[in-house]
């Protein structure tokens, strides 16, 4: 009785505006549609059947519901933001499941999660041969999750208003969400899907002029500005054997990492200003590069590649790309040393800035932890010291770096459970704890036997749900999804 | 359009969440206290700034190089002053209003003249406030009374009560009954809701009926609509600050005033200003010294302190000691709401009365004058048709009744030079003239905008 009280009271109201993303999401799917008609694959009657299923299916729901409406409050924006997130993947799952004979529910499912979360582990193997369609579909899963269904639904739905800043704070991540760039919620939505779908274009070209034909250019550019690491080839990346093609795809990794806010406003200035005050920009350049050196060296000197040179090249997009938790590959890097993918997958925790299409903890909050962890130090030399935390010669709330430890602390824990939870189920600890960090953090290969050679569908049905439900985690920062769960939120 | 406000007062947040609630608008709050900001920030769609609003680095993170209104309500009439003549200079920000209170600074006309500052428009809320409980007084029965083409035209808020001629009849029964006077029923209010009005909606007792007519006529047309009461000869204001100082003043010649004061460095303060008010030291809500100033024979007793809440309570005393109609002064939409059905005459709400000054500056096309009503939620808008076959509103030369308006929404009267004509649906409409609508609805007001922008 209480629980339907409860029900009627959060679930119903918002349940009308979760029917419209429904609505947006079903016409998303008309490209792929379209895409297989043009190519007549097998994907022609799977996109066909379920645009058509979902897009009816959610005008009546929208009609259904239509009377419940009402100003979304705090907690109506977390469930609809966990809702949307749990829903989506499920329908973006149904055109794969239907176009690739004898796929499960569950490894649909997971492919499609970890498409729209932009991790980019893949259950799948004979990509080269895939229809063009659903590769496709896979692809453009990354690019919408990569800014956010969210943020895309309050750039073309007039209808979430007020609210729609409680959802734009549920789902965007970081630590400091007040700051607008417009004063709009839905010109600031719309801002940021412009400078995204700017850069993504300028990708496509590039990676057109690096040697790639325009259907790989498009996928990869999604996958790349996203930060996903879905491919068109078994092999990643290492099928095109490209240079310049590694050039181009870990530029536009690096960008995508930055804050997109950061692009918005250089574009808007005309200058690269906003860089040099970005303090994540700054600290991702210097730490990438010393990472960079530094493992090329450490490569060439355990004599895994012959000489510096090809031991940078490797070194250096192989880390990018991780790090950035994008996740392509050219190399085997689990069979290098195990210190350097160990350091590839702890830098994949920190390096994506916040408000980029990065996961993980965001370099703000290493940077602010890594500050006040100084403070904490300074103090015990000085008991009187009276220093607050700066970011960019701005003072940051006590409040702000309360709410970072928290995180920290509810991130490591979920890493630790999941990574418990997945060896109690059968896997060892190499391949539970980098199958762990690399969903958590959205980055895709782990290693061992889910390395970049192999891929995730050598786990059973359990451990698959079991890294689905990371990357939501790692998608939705933490607190959005496990506040959930907790009782009070239920209560009235 | 693109709007800046200083301060996130009373005022200020009124304000943002009126304009904010326009779709065209984009809205940025400036203010010192950034708990305020979040606050705001969560309940409305617009961008926040902490900061102190006259300085550049904060106007710049505020956007103010493109803004296109730039509104500085704090309560330092300097920063508002500063910050407008700021935005002016570095920005050549077009419209600048600010908040003067000060009449040291008001009462300089100079000051605010071409050569002056560069304030375009300067509103103080304690004078529009007063202003507006004068006319209150003025008509006795009224709840509100709100001037149109420079007070030709008024629109006169009444309460129909036994003993008027029109209750429990049709509509177009009091052109019948006062022929020679013209006025109109601009909307009616009946248990809160707005109601259709026809010819023969009938008129009930209690209904809240809105009527337009010539300054002259209203007393006329009140006393259709309920038995009306006296001219008003005493009144107690209770509270010396701003608006009971500026209300004794203006009334102290007419009318016998008496006014309490708490504070007695104040109440000193206040006796050496007026000239004919008792000014008494006391509480307004102490019974004894109410009943003491005979509070049963006053006419009028206002409540203007800065507590809303002592304000309710000591109006509701007030009442219950007889004086014959209570004013209170509350700031909080739903206390006013709450009050005004019950034990209190009149809420007046110093937010709605600065709001619609506020709102004919900001409002596009041609907008001569704006009134908030029913706490926002209704509005008066007085728009000025502009001439020109190329250009012109498309209004001009259509006929009243073929105008497509929104639901809710009326046309109540043309003012066409001197000239006051009441709206009927075959009057013609022409370059120049002035035309009062009235929106029981409030979201209607871009559609109704559109009609007097220049095509």
């Amino acid at each position: 009785m209480k629980s339907v009280s409860a029900l009627r009271g959060t679930v119903l109201p918002i349940s009308n505006v979760l029917a419209g993303i429904v609505v947006v999401f079903s016409v998303a799917m008309l490209v792929p549609a379209a895409l297989a008609q043009f190519e007549d694959d097998s994907g022609q009657g799977a996109f066909g059947v379920s645009a058509l299923g979902i897009f009816v299916a959610g005008c009546l729901w929208w009609l259904a519901t239509r009377r419940f409406r009402r100003e979304l409050k705090v907690r109506d924006g977390i469930l609809l933001v966990t809702l949307a997130w749990v829903m989506v993947p499920a329908l973006a799952a149904l055109p794969l499941m239907l176009g690739i004979p004898g796929l499960s529910f569950t490894d649909a499912y997971f492919e499609a999660v970890s498409g729209l979360t932009t991790t980019g582990s893949t259950v799948l193997s004979g990509l080269d041969h895939l229809a063009a369609s659903l590769n496709f579909w896979r692809h453009f899963l990354h690019w919408i999750g990569g800014m956010g269904i969210i943020v895309l639904a309050v750039a073309v739905l007039p209808l979430l208003g007020v609210g729609g800043m409680q959802l734009f704070r549920a789902e965007t991540p970081g630590p400091m969400k007040d700051s607008k760039l417009t004063p709009r919620i839905a010109h600031t939505a719309k801002a940021l899907w412009y400078v995204y779908a700017g850069i993504t274009l300028a990708c496509v070209i590039s990676l057109k002029l690096a040697g790639m034909s325009w259907f790989d250019a498009v996928c990869h550019a999604f996958s790349t500005m996203a930060l996903g690491g879905f491919s068109t080839h078994d092999a990643s990346v290492g099928y095109f054997d490209s240079l310049r093609i590694e050039l181009v795809l870990s530029t536009f990794e690096i960008i995508a990492a930055m804050s997109f806010a950061t692009h918005f406003l250089a574009v808007r200035e005309r200058s690269l200003a906003p860089y040099k005050r970005d303090t994540e920009a700054k600290t991702i350049l210097k730490i990438l590069a010393v990472s960079v050196l530094g493992l090329a060296l450490f490569l060439t000197v355990k004599g895994t590649y012959p000489d510096y040179f090809t031991a940078l090249r490797h070194a250096a997009f192989n880390i990018i790309t991780i790090a950035t938790t994008c996740g392509f590959a050219t190399q085997d890097y689990a069979s290098w040393p195990l210190f350097a993918p160990l350091w590839m997958l702890f830098l994949s925790c920190i390096i994506p800035s916040a408000g980029s299409t990065g996961g993980g903890i965001k370099m703000i909050r290493a940077v602010l932890l890594a500050k006040q962890t100084a403070r904490e130090l300074t103090g015990i030399l000085h008991p009187n010291l009276m220093r607050p935390v700066k970011v960019a010669q701005t003072v940051v709330d006590n409040s702000v770096i309360l709410a970072v430890l928290g995180f920290v602390f509810l991130y490591f824990m979920s890493v630790v459970v999941l990574t418990l939870v997945l060896i109690a189920s059968g896997l060892d600890l190499t391949a539970a704890l980098t199958a762990t960090v690399a969903s958590i953090n959205n980055a895709g290969p782990g290693l061992g036997i889910v390395g970049p050679t192999s891929n995730y569908s050598v786990l059973n049905d359990f451990q698959t749900w079991v890294c689905a439900v990371a990357m939501l985690l790692g998608r939705l920062e933490v607190f959005t999804l496990i506040v959930i769960f907790t009782p009070a939120f239920w209560r009235k | 359009m693109k709007i800046i406000i200083i301060g996130a007062g009373q005022v200020g947040r009124t304000a943002a969440y009126q304009l904010a609630r326009e779709e065209a608008n984009e809205v940025t709050v400036i203010d010192v206290n950034d708990e305020l900001l979040r606050d705001l920030q969560d309940r409305l769609d617009i961008r926040t700034v902490c900061g102190n609003g006259a300085h550049p680095s904060v106007l710049d993170a505020a956007g103010a190089a493109s803004a296109d209104i730039l509104v500085a309500l704090t309560n330092s009439d300097e920063v508002n002053m500063l910050a407008c003549e700021v935005a002016y200079a570095l920005y050549g920000t077009a419209t600048k209003i600010a908040r003067v209170r000060t009449t040291e600074y008001a009462a300089r006309e100079k000051l605010f003249s071409d050569r002056g500052l560069a304030v375009d428009v300067w509103i103080s809320p304690e004078q529009l406030v007063t202003e507006y409980i004068e006319r209150l007084i003025e008509f006795p029965g009224a709840l509100q009374v709100l001037d149109f083409a420079d007070g030709r035209v008024r629109l006169v808020g009444v309460r129909a009560l036994k003993g008027g001629f029109l209750i429990g009849q049709k509509l177009r029964a009091l052109r019948e009954h006062i022929p020679k006077t013209d006025a109109r029923v601009a909307a009616m209010y009946r248990h809160g809701r707005s109601i259709k009005l026809e010819g023969d909606t009938l008129m009930e007792e209690g209904d809240e009926v809105f009527f337009l007519a010539a300054r002259k006529d209203i007393r006329l047309v009140m006393s259709e609509l309920r038995k009306l009461g006296d001219p008003v000869k005493r009144v107690v204001i209770a509270g010396g600050g701003n608006i009971g100082l500026r209300l004794a003043r203006a009334l102290e010649r007419t009318t016998q005033v008496k006014l309490i004061e708490r504070d007695a460095r104040r109440a000193r303060r206040v006796s050496e200003i007026l000239t004919n008010t008792i000014v008494l030291h006391g509480d307004a809500a102490d019974e004894e010294l109410l009943v003491e100033e005979n509070i049963d024979s006053a006419d009028i007793f206002c409540a203007l302190t800065n507590a809303e809440e002592a304000n309710i309570l000591s109006a509701m005393l007030a009442k219950r000691l007889g004086a014959s109609k209570v004013m209170a002064l509350i700031n909080r939409p739903s206390y006013a709401e709450l009050m005004e059905s019950g034990p209190i005459d009149i809420a007046i709400s110093p937010q709605t009365v600065t709001m619609g000054a506020l709102l004919s500056h900001v409002r596009q096309g041609d907008v001569a004058r704006v009134h908030s009503l029913r706490r926002g939620a209704a509005e008066a808008i007085e728009g000025i048709v502009h001439s020109g076959a190329a250009g012109g509103s498309r209004v001009v030369g259509q006929l009243i009744g073929d105008i497509r308006l929104p639901e809710g929404t009326t046309i109540g009267a043309v003012v066409r030079g001197e000239e006051v004509l009441m709206a009927h649906h075959d009057t013609l409409i022409q370059a120049d003239d002035h035309l009062i609508l009235f929106l029981t609805d409030k979201r209607q007001v871009e559609v109704v905008e559109k009609l007097f922008q220049m095509s």
